[in-house]
């Protein structure tokens, strides 16, 4: 009988609503998957019955329904700790926003039980978030736009009046809307205080093309990979459903400064709004890979199971080249299931 | 005036910027004065291969290769260095 000499590992990873805002967690399964150098299990955590990801053929081999981030950190540990008691999980990658801030303040106990994870300090998270963003950037000496965190509609004339039109209203969490006149502004107040809650950011409105860079920080300050990618095809959302590697050593260079800067440890997506005189805009830092990320793979660079091996404890050698010109297209597909299914994730919490 | 050094054009005169991910399509007169500038050729040297290759009058090849480089200048695929 011949053995696989490869590592027999067990990685959970969050992020399975491949909807059209995706979660970034079946792109980061494809490509630790792709990885020749492990025998991997995965399991699929879920937040909803209906993400598609929970169904899909060779994505998840299990997947457990985990509580809302609302919920707090120990009732989140107690389900880990269930599940972990069953699967042997070695890495936990989560990919929400929202959900990372609950685990880094659980890692060291996670750790106690044997899983590792990669993720950014709490210091680091809280640098790049939109609201500290600005005085990040003149910390560091990053091109930010100007921005005003707002927590009440009244203070958003005199805002407006500072910036001009169009601006930028923002989401704690996710999703921007550009406004044109005071009326619109104050309607995406309210959608977003509505959707994501307070504080809303305003932000200078930046004219430009926009290009978007999936990193790899291995936490001492290192980069171990770094891919620019430009969409070609945005959905409603301002999500991309195409797009394509670029060959810019500015880009490259922006993200190495911002991982020697931070000490970044993890993954991360930086979006940038190129200027028509080539000035590079920091519009936003997402501390987790975007959903775009099996596109690093598919250009040379597997930053998902980089990132694996980083959690082990293994040594990642930078990667120095990709292919420049590789594309990726989205594409809808109706998966059909079972009620069955449906039912055993929705009832139970597991499939 | 030079032209990106790293401008990938095919043979089909599908122009790809891979500094921006802008993409063209020209034809094949197009591509092959792209292909010339790349190797650093002179307006006179590209007058002559041109004007052999196609047999174009010169008076009308300069009028169209000005219109040409306007668009390259456009579309930000060359500079004026």
């Amino acid at each position: 009988m011949i053995k696989s000499a490869k590592r027999k590992i067990t990685v959970a990873v969050t992020g399975l609503n491949a909807v059209d805002s995706p979660g970034p967690g079946v792109a980061v399964i494809r490509g630790i998957r792709d990885c020749e150098d492990f025998d991997v299990r995965i399991i699929g955590l879920s937040y909803e019955s209906l993400e598609p990801g929970i169904y899909m053929e060779g994505i998840a081999d299990k997947v457990y329904q985990i509580p809302y981030p609302a919920a707090g950190t120990e009732t989140l540990l107690s389900r880990i700790e269930y599940i972990h008691a069953i699967e042997k999980i070695d890495v936990i990658i989560p990919n929400f926003d929202a959900e990372l801030h609950n685990f880094i303040k659980i890692s060291p106990l996670l750790k106690e039980f044997g899983i590792a994870t990669f993720l950014p300090t709490n210091e680091q998270f809280e640098s790049r978030d939109k609201v500290n963003l600005f005085k990040f950037g003149e910390k560091h000496g990053f091109l930010i736009p100007k921005d005003k965190t707002i927590y009440d509609l009244s203070e958003l004339p005199a805002v407006a009046k500072d910036f001009g039109y169009p601006l930028v209203v923002k989401g704690k969490y996710y999703e921007a809307t550009v406004a044109y006149t005071l009326e619109q502004a104050q309607k995406a107040f309210h959608k977003l205080n509505a959707k994501w809650g307070l504080p809303i950011i305003v932000q200078e409105f930046i004219s430009g093309t926009e290009v978007n860079i999936a990193a790899l920080g291995d936490g001492e300050g290192n980069t171990i990979s770094a891919v620019p990618m430009r969409k070609l095809f945005i959905t409603d959302k301002g999500k991309a459903w195409a797009g394509i590697t670029l060959e810019e050593q500015s880009l490259i260079d922006l993200a190495e400064k911002f991982i020697s800067a931070t000490k970044w440890k993890g993954g991360f997506e930086i979006e940038i709004m190129r200027t028509q005189d080539g000035k590079p805009y920091i519009m936003e830092v997402n501390p987790r890979f975007p959903a775009w990320i099996y596109l690093t793979v598919g250009a040379g660079q597997n930053q998902p199971a980089s990132l694996v091996k980083l959690a082990l404890g293994e040594k990642v050698e930078p990667y120095t080249t990709y292919a420049v010109g590789k594309l990726f297209i989205r594409y809808a597909w109706d998966l059909i299931t079972d009620v069955s299914e449906f039912q055993k994730i929705s009832a139970f919490g597991e499939l | 005036m030079k032209i990106h050094s790293n401008l990938a054009v095919s043979d089909s005169g599908f122009i790809f910027n891979p500094s921006n991910g802008d993409s063209f399509s020209t034809n094949v007169v197009g591509a092959d004065i792209i292909r010339l500038l790349k190797l650093g050729k002179s307006l006179t040297d590209i007058k002559k291969d041109i004007s052999v290759k196609y047999d174009v009058e010169p008076t009308v090849f300069e009028k169209d290769y000005e219109d040409f480089i306007s668009q390259l200048q456009d579309h930000f695929l060359v500079n004026n260095d």
